[in-house]
């Protein structure tokens, strides 16, 4: 049993939790994530250590509400139990000093890009920060990756902050602007994933991208989170979740994500019926 | 028949009793037990079928010696609980080995009666004897020795690592058990379905080791959560036994493993089991919707027959097995085969998935498949399969179960770099002692052999305890 020690949303739908597990908050490092049953009957699910306080034995995540499981966790409150976190998970994010590197987050993306944007900018580098959401009131941790940026971008594709567009926009214009790029980490919706893997391709330029599949242990054992890279089979809970871009077939990605959508939304009905009911 | 005045004669002429069984008809619709188990009088008469051999060749078949003699001849008198008795002190978890042992290739294979006649069914006996103890409440703990003030750490929590905590505990170390999954029992409870293998069996095995005071911590993963250094140097545990089991599923390589229907064994068996995913949407988790579907299962061992009867259970019109070799190379037990084909399920024995198939958006819909004939014998003296010629056809399936075995997980290796391991990963140790090249640490079970089973994995565990204690109380051996 873990307790909750906080919990507060960053915008809507998307609520940072903080949560005792205090051998995780002391092992984990940037691009670590754990899975997490919420109680008996719950899934286990994949969610990022966004933060961690090792001294307080705390971890945080932040979640966006999804489906059922997400749904369900952000209903959670401060004092409240979680049955169930393993971690830290998956391999942590290879971390040097690149030169400039870009740090591109797209909606909760952004939650799962921060503590890697912390650690290279810990390593030397000279981060820059582009974080897209689809309209203001959608932005999160907009304090906190000024804070470790050289430069911090917002984008809104509705226009209402920021840069109006999209993040590969804004990338495209930091190249053709002269910037010299050396690395790139993007995280966030797989159709965005991809857009930036085309944009660094033709410059050559070493790009990130953590990956979303199905999980069900997070532990190595079913192969159920199998990812197409450079045309091999790779397992996204031991052998990830970070790949390079590249050389992922997101196609497949996108089609495997697919898989339970009928279950998917069977359960997110039952759950919001049983919502109004309360 | 009174069990002192039978003669050989009489006891050769008692057929080997059948284990009463749910109807075929109505437990491929359930995920209750199959074998129902037997009743005391049949297994007083099962046990009287025991010539008590004055050097019985049974007990050399069993990897774990259970005086199997000895623990009949208690049944014969009616003395279940001194029968159930004697089979724990070779065996820790009889009610489990009594069910999933291979037992025609182990202790009844070797049984004097097998040549001439039927052999002693052994693992039916040893089953009740277990069954009965508990069901009648009469399970016993077991003393525990003074406390040594020694602390040994057991990661893994699968038969291996619960022979080894449940040994050392009686000797009075301190022992702590981590596990990386949410629920404790490895294969016992995420692999092996319900309708063989009762999680509630499981369950009491392991209440009974709380009981004697080993700690369970679950939701550890060893390599991430913690180090085994970690273990040893940051909380003063001063041995460690590895028994993490097999690793990653195999996939065969072949064009389409990625469709969406394709699962690994490992996977179907844990969403169904682990996460009770047959009773989605009470269960959050779900899986594979295989109500009318078509089902195939590429193998032919336990895992493979698992999988496939537990499709049927969910509702699949076909379920096939597809082999690539002929029916009696099949490595699954005999009774599972056997009860496979009573639930109607279909063998399609000789055939190579050559590639999967699937739609526009994906989904499988089909395996090419080839047909073969048996050869030459090859090295293991199994008749290799060779591909019949223009023998290719699709075989039309919604969803595709693959099978064909387990590599090593590579988190203890890659975090703990100074312990040895095989080129296929496995970890590397004296057998006699399960003594890995790192000291004061100890492996054993699937981790060690690759897959095998429950009993040598149990009889691993027992030995690393044993070796753990002496070196521990620095007790000299002879060699
Ligand atoms: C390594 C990793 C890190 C992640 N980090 C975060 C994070 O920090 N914050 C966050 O909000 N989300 C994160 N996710 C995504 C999150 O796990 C899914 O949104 C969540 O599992 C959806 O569950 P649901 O029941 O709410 O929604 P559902 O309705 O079940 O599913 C919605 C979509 O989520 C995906 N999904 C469903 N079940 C799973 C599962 N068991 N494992 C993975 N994906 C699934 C599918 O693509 C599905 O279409 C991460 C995923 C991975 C793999
Ligand atoms: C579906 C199926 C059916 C089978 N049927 C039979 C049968 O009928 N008869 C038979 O004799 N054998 C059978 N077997 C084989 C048998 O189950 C195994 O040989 C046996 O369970 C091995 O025991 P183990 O203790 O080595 O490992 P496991 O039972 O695999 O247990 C290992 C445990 O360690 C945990 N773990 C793994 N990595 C870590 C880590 N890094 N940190 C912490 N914990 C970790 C795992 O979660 C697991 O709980 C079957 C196997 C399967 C998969
Ligand atoms: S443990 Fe297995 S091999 Fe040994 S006697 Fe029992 S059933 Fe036979
Ligand atoms: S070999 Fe068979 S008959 Fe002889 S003691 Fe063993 S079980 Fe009995
Ligand atoms: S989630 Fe099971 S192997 Fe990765």
């Amino acid at each position: 049993m873990h307790k909750i020690v906080s919990a507060i949303f960053l915008a809507e739908n998307i609520k940072k939790i903080e949560i005792e597990a205090p051998r995780i908050a002391k092992k984990r490092k940037a691009g670590q994530f754990i899975m997490l049953r919420v109680d008996q009957t719950g899934e286990r699910i994949p969610l990022t250590i966004a933060d961690a306080d090792p001294e307080k034995g705390t971890i945080t995540i932040i979640v966006q509400g999804m489906g059922k499981s997400t749904k369900e966790l952000n209903t959670k409150a401060a004092g409240d139990t979680i049955s169930d976190i393993v971690g830290p998970l998956g391999a942590p994010s290879h971390i040097e000093n690149f030169g400039t590197a870009v740090s591109i987050g797209g909606g909760v993306g952004t939650a799962i890009a921060y503590p890697t944007a912390v650690a290279l900018k810990e390593a030397g580098n000279y981060v820059i920060t582009i974080n897209g959401a689809r309209s203001k009131d959608l932005v999160i941790l907009e304090k906190e990756m000024k804070a470790v940026s050289d430069e911090a971008y917002i984008t809104t594709d509705d226009g209402s902050y920021g840069f109006h567009g999209f993040v590969t926009q804004k990338l495209q214009e930091l190249i053709d602007s002269g910037t010299k790029i050396d690395f790139v980490l993007a995280i966030g919706p797989i159709p965005m994933m991809r857009a930036i893997a085309e944009v660094t391709r033709p410059y050559n330029i070493k790009t990130m991208v953590s990956l979303n599949p199905i999980m069900v242990d997070g532990t190595g054992m079913c192969g159920g989170c199998r990812v197409t890279v450079n045309n091999e089979t790779k397992f996204a809970c031991v052998d990830g979740p970070e790949f390079d871009a590249h050389q992922v077939d997101f196609k497949n990605l996108t089609d495997r994500n697919k898989l339970y959508l009928p279950e998917e939304k069977q359960s997110a009905e039952a759950f919001a019926h049983k919502c109004n009911l309360q | 028949m009174c069990p002192q005045h039978i003669t050989t004669k009489e006891r050769f002429a008692i057929p080997r009793q059948g284990m009463p069984a749910q109807n075929p008809e109505v437990r491929n619709k359930n995920f209750k037990e199959v074998n129902l188990g037997y009743t005391p009088e049949l297994a007083q008469k099962e046990a009287l079928r025991c010539i008590q051999c004055k050097d019985p060749a049974c007990i050399k078949g069993c990897p774990v010696n259970i005086k199997i003699d000895q623990f009949i001849k208690y049944i014969a008198d009616g003395d279940f609980l001194g029968a159930a008795r004697k089979i724990k002190e070779d065996n820790v978890l009889p009610a489990i080995c009594g069910r999933v042992c291979p037992q025609e290739d182990q202790c009844e294979k070797a049984c004097i009666l097998t040549k001439k006649y039927t052999s002693v069914a052994i693992g039916n006996l040893e089953r009740f004897a277990a069954d009965y103890e508990r069901e009648t409440g009469n399970v016993e703990l077991p003393a525990v020795k003074a406390q040594t003030g020694k602390k040994v750490a057991v990661i893994g929590s699968g038969p291996a690592g619960l022979s080894c905590a449940n040994d050392l505990i009686q000797l009075g170390h301190s022992v702590t058990v981590f596990e990386a999954l949410h629920e404790l029992g490895g294969v016992l409870v995420y692999g092996i379905p319900e309708f063989r293998l009762p999680k509630e069996i499981v369950k009491q095995e392991i209440e009974g080791l709380k009981q004697l005071g080993v700690k369970f911590i679950t939701n550890v993963l060893a390599g991430r959560s913690v180090t085994v250094d970690e273990l040893l140097k940051e909380e003063d545990f001063d041995a460690v036994f590895i028994g993490v089991g097999a690793g990653l599923p195999w996939f065969m390589g072949i064009p389409g493993e990625n469709l969406l229907g394709v699962y690994s064994a490992n996977e179907f068996l844990t969403r169904v089991n682990l996460m009770k995913s047959y009773q989605f949407p009470n269960n959050d988790t779900p899986v594979f919707n295989c109500k009318g579907k078509s089902v195939a299962v590429f193998g032919g061992g336990n895992t493979a027959m698992d999988a496939v009867r537990t499709a049927k259970r969910l509702g699949a019109e076909h379920a096939y097995i597809v082999y690539r070799r002929s029916e009696a190379e099949m490595p699954a037990r005999l009774e599972e085969v056997h009860h496979a084909r009573e639930e109607g399920i279909e063998f399609l024995m000789l055939m190579n998935p050559l590639e999967f198939v699937g739609n526009e958006q994906q989904w499988l819909t089909g395996a090419k498949c080839l047909k073969m004939e048996l050869g030459e014998p090859d090295e293991s003296g199994r008749r290799r399969p060779v591909p019949i010629k223009d023998s290719e056809f699709i075989l039309p399936i919604d969803m595709a179960v693959i099978s064909i075995g387990n590599g090593s997980n590579p988190l203890i290796k890659q975090s703990t770099p100074d312990i040895e391991v095989s080129k296929r990963d496995t970890i590397v140790v004296d057998l006699n002692t399960m003594a890995t090249s790192k000291e004061n640490v100890y492996a054993g079970g699937d981790i060690v052999t690759g897959g095998a089973t429950v009993i040598l994995a149990m009889g691993a565990g027992r030995t690393a305890a044993k070796a753990i204690h002496e070196k521990l109380m620095g007790i000299e051996t002879h060699e």
